[in-house]
């Protein structure tokens, strides 16, 4: 076991949870609310020094009722020491603090945990979709009550992607460059209007669900 | 607020007298001050949108890049990414461990050899399983022969990008003989699906150790040709030093790995630093830069190049005999002809094929050092044959993270510099 462990137990006591090791990785679980401190800690403190953050990622089991895992993979640079720090939320409220202050690499990091998971991080200073466009309704891909082929049919996948305009491929804040709002058609400032995610439907009450 | 949209009247007007074309004059002529005034617009401090790609030879695939400019100035540079999406860490968890491994291929398809062993030795730490001595030096020479192609292309495609075009004509030359033992070997060019849990999909063919040691011994005359050509030319040095800089700071920062860390003189490398496949007995250097800039890129990947053929060359030295596979037909499937005449083979094989590799309950992450920085594989298992979580750390599309700290305050021609200097694929990126 990681002797970064019981450090992190000193100083912050009872908001470390278990400690494990799994095929000689260590891993800690950590308070979700006290997650963004205790990286911190284990960033700053001499003696620690995980200077060096690998990956930022989230873990759905196939068991409904295990919470969601935010997964933070830390390695020191100078120390050669790894360490898998993970944060457990619950379904019905998923949310954690950003590392952005941290690490500017957290920042396209937490942009797919939270496109693939929607997990929203808070103090994220662009928390947008990465991977899937920003439009997309179908929910979040890697969860696992989204289906392997989407949750929209086939016919309804296909009749948005033939209905989609490709030029309306520009965020508000890209447009405010060019001031060109005021010159595209009405049906796409409507859309770019509503939000710029679009409105991700209810689990059961999304249109042309078979 | 003025309009963006200028019109200029771009036919020709007519011949002049002497019969040439006339020509609409650059600057404003006497008594047309007033036309001039009204032809163009007043533009000054007006910032300009500008969309690069995704379908744009320059962004190395389909990545796309808005860019708002000052005159010729990037003030910000937004990419977009996804183009490429093909969901393949949530076809991970429907899949055995071992039919993950064609997917690998198709993430970075540039170097697929080394995802492949990348994969497999993330599940065989998940397993606890050990590999056989003869298996780990042919996944050291898979790994450093994929580590060759993708730093040759890289090194092909940005010499276009910033205008150098007979390297590309060379390093694609040398590609091609690496792609030929490749499709010797594997029987593919580009998706390869060489490992196996446990072992390899196949042993190199006869003939292979000699074509290969002949390629290392060729190589470097097209390297130093190279050399010859680029490293002290004044064009590339003029496109490339001081551009895109980024401090070591930074670069830990921004959690850049591979050649983009090194570059800016970070000596982490996987190989050295986490070592695998016992690359610790190896001889050869980590080549690590100062400025960090696009110039020390190139540097560092022409030196691991250079790196790569001596460990290529000492892997087969030392390649010894003996199995290749691990001796457990709970992971490895016993041998076709042997599946057809003795009962327990069959058996081995129907539940390998059906039910697949079982691995215990826990979860592993391991890194290993690709052409594009730190590839890590991580694996969550609840105890049956496929994963629960199949995550792909992807080098490039965390050193693409960085491209608007790099972009942003220079030029427009040097956003295509440091874009091709972080040396993506898109098919990783994306995923």
């Amino acid at each position: 076991m990681n002797p970064s462990v019981d450090a992190l137990r000193r100083v912050f006591g009872p908001r470390i949870g278990r400690a494990l090791v799994s095929c000689g990785d260590t891993i800690v679980y950590v308070d979700a609310g006290r997650v963004a401190e205790a990286l911190r800690w284990l960033k700053e403190t001499p003696g620690q020094q995980y200077n060096y953050l690998v990956d930022v990622t989230a873990v759905e089991y196939r068991d409904p009722e295990r919470p969601l895992e935010v997964v933070y993979e830390l390695f020191s640079l100078d120390r050669r020491a790894a360490l898998r720090v993970k944060a457990e939320l619950s379904k019905d409220r998923l949310e954690i603090d950003s590392l952005v202050p941290l690490w500017a690499g957290a920042n396209w990091l937490e942009r797919e945990v939270y496109d693939m998971f929607g997990i929203t991080f808070r103090g994220h200073p662009d928390l947008r979709r990465i991977l899937m466009w920003e439009t997309y309704a179908e929910g979040h891909p890697l969860r696992k009550d989204f289906p392997l082929r989407g949750r929209f049919s086939r016919a309804e996948q296909v009749r948005q992607a033939l209905g989609a305009n490709p030029e309306a491929h520009y965020s508000m804040d890209e447009l405010s460059i060019a001031e060109t709002y005021h010159e595209l058609p009405e049906d796409m400032r409507e859309r770019l209007a509503r939000g710029e995610r679009g409105v991700i439907p209810e689990p059961g009450r999304e249109r042309g669900r078979e | 607020m003025s309009k963006r949209t200028v019109e200029f009247e771009l036919a020709t007007p007519g011949l002049d007298a002497q019969g040439r074309p006339a020509r609409i004059p650059l600057g404003v002529a006497a008594g047309s001050a007033v036309a001039a005034a009204s032809a163009e617009p007043e533009l000054g401090g007006d910032h300009l949108l500008l969309n690069i790609g995704p379908q744009h030879p320059a962004t190395h695939g389909v990545l796309r890049l808005v860019v708002e400019l000052d005159g010729e100035v990037v003030v910000r540079c937004i990419p977009h990414v996804g183009y490429l999406h093909s969901g393949f860490e949530k076809l991970g968890e429907y899949r055995h461990y071992n039919q993950i491994i064609p997917l690998t291929d198709r993430t970075d398809y540039l170097s697929p050899m080394s995802n492949n062993v990348g994969l497999a030795l993330a599940v065989e730490k998940l397993l606890g399983l050990e590999i056989t001595e003869r298996c780990k030096v042919l996944r050291v020479i898979a790994c450093e022969m994929s580590r060759i192609i993708s730093h040759l292309v890289w090194m092909g495609t940005t010499g276009i990008d910033i205008g150098a075009f007979t390297p590309f004509l060379w390093m694609f030359y040398e590609r091609e003989r690496i792609y030929n033992l490749q499709e010797a070997w594997t029987g593919a060019r580009l998706t390869t699906s060489l490992t196996r849990v446990g072992g390899m999909m196949a042993d190199v063919p006869d003939g292979f150790v000699e074509a290969l040691r002949t390629f290392c011994k060729n190589f470097p005359k097209t390297l130093a040709e190279v050399d010859r050509v680029l490293t002290r030319n004044g064009i590339w040095c003029a496109r490339t030093q001081g551009i895109g800089a980024l401090t070591a700071e930074e670069a830990i920062n921004y959690s850049l790995s591979g050649p983009m860390l090194r570059a800016s003189g970070v000596p982490y490398d996987v190989r050295k630093d986490r070592p695998y496949l016992d690359y610790e007995t190896y001889d050869f250097e980590v080549p690590v830069g100062e400025h960090g800039d696009v110039y020390d890129r190139y540097l560092v990947r022409f030196e691991e190049l250079v790196q790569a053929t001596r460990i290529l060359e000492q892997a087969l030295d030392r390649l010894p005999d003996g199995p290749l596979n691990v001796d457990d037909p709970k992971v490895i499937l016993p041998p076709k002809s042997a599946a057809m005449t003795d009962m327990e083979a069959m058996i081995f094989h129907f539940k390998q094929v059906m039910e697949g590799v079982q691995a215990p309950v826990g979860e592993a992450y391991f890194p290993i050092e690709n052409g594009k920085g730190e590839l890590g594989y991580y694996f969550v298992s609840d105890g049956t044959a496929k994963p629960v979580r199949w995550r792909i750390r992807p080098p490039s599309f965390i050193n693409l993270a960085a491209l608007p700290k790099m972009a942003e305050g220079g030029l427009i021609a040097d956003l295509i510099a440091i874009n091709a200097s972080v040396d993506i694929v898109m098919g990783e990126v994306d995923r």
